[in-house]
């Protein structure tokens, strides 16, 4: 029996941030299902590591810092028709409100919300997305759930969250789709700050007793990728053990 | 550096009173939670471009330790 609504069987699918973490999964995982990868990154090493990972066959992989203009352009320039775009890239500092200065703010904001945004326009106007092609980005649950020094992280994903539901309403004329991913804590990303013992300790705050896996973030990504998500926009999916419940 | 330090310290956990010495145990002190933690950290890397990852902020204990660790990682 052959049937499964989530495959990726001649889709061309673009990760960006697919050198570590949920990019790294989310690339693996779509080329498990039949998809035929872009991946790019800013970590020559690394993105070579993820590709030699890729399943099959015809992926590519360009190297490019899509937090600059020119990166953008460099990637663009190199990239074919698109069924979709997986956006992970994204990096995460944190300061309490009275060592917060604008050029850290504007830093990470470059990076988590204004080179989605870039990145996509640069698509659209070179009509690399293709019709009922799907956009996901990578958000957090720390759009709207505080913790103690992430003010800088979770405006920019707050912002990320909105973003994305008015692009899902402005290219749903080209029945292009555009959601959102909100994660709780993945083993990957943790910030380096807190020590193992503060990560056990936070990480039994989450109902379902434990903190996140990259590929449980990169399955949902390939339900928004596939055509089993054909009627899905402008949704924010939360995936977080159940951290935001109470 | 040690006054300095001690300065910068009861600046960053807003300490008004004289009570903080190199040999006080800063996670004794009443001021002291996880903001306070973020905010030494941040200060640290302010002030002396220094992030001292969770593991080795863990094994620090008194004040003292905190500028030695400084001090290693300055050398």
């Amino acid at each position: 029996m052959n049937y499964n609504p989530f495959i990726l069987n001649g889709k061309t699918i673009l990760v960006t941030g697919a050198s570590s973490g949920i990019g790294k999964s989310t690339a693996i995982e779509c080329s498990k299902l039949g998809a035929k990868l872009i991946i790019t990154g800013r970590n020559e090493q690394r993105l070579k590591e993820t590709f030699e990972l890729l399943v099959g066959n015809d992926h590519a992989l360009l190297l490019a810092d899509i937090s600059e203009a020119t990166g953008i352009d460099l990637l663009s320039d190199n990239l074919p028709q698109l069924n979709g775009v997986v956006h992970c890239a994204g990096v995460s500092k944190r300061l309490p409100l009275k060592f917060i200065k604008e050029e850290s703010v504007s830093e990470l904001h470059k990076i988590n919300f204004i080179a989605p945004l870039m990145l996509t326009q640069k698509l659209y106007k070179k009509k690399l997305l293709l019709p009922e092609s799907s956009l996901v980005y990578i958000s957090s649950v720390a759009s709207s759930y505080a913790s103690i020094g992430s003010i800088m992280y979770m405006s920019s994903k707050g912002a990320l969250n909105s973003f994305v539901k008015g692009l899902a309403f402005e290219v749903s004329t080209m029945k292009i789709r555009a959601n959102a991913i909100q994660p709780g804590m993945i083993l990957t990303e943790l910030s380096p700050i807190l020590s193992d013992d503060d990560k056990l300790k936070d990480s039994e705050l989450y109902p379902l007793g434990r903190y996140g896996k990259p590929e449980e973030v990169a399955w949902a990504a390939i339900y928004l990728l596939s055509d089993a998500s054909k009627w899905v926009t402008g949704s924010i999916l939360t995936i977080d053990g159940g951290l935001t419940l109470r | 550096m040690n006054a300095k330090f001690i300065e910068l310290f009861k600046e960053t956990l807003e300490i008004e009173e004289d009570i903080v010495n190199t040999e006080t145990k800063f996670r004794e002190l009443e001021q002291w939670d996880s903001l306070a933690f973020l905010s030494v950290i941040a200060m640290i890397d302010e002030e002396y471009d220094i992030v001292i990852e969770g593991n080795d902020f863990k094994k620090l204990v008194t004040v003292n330790d905190l500028i030695e660790e400084i001090g290693k990682r300055k050398a």
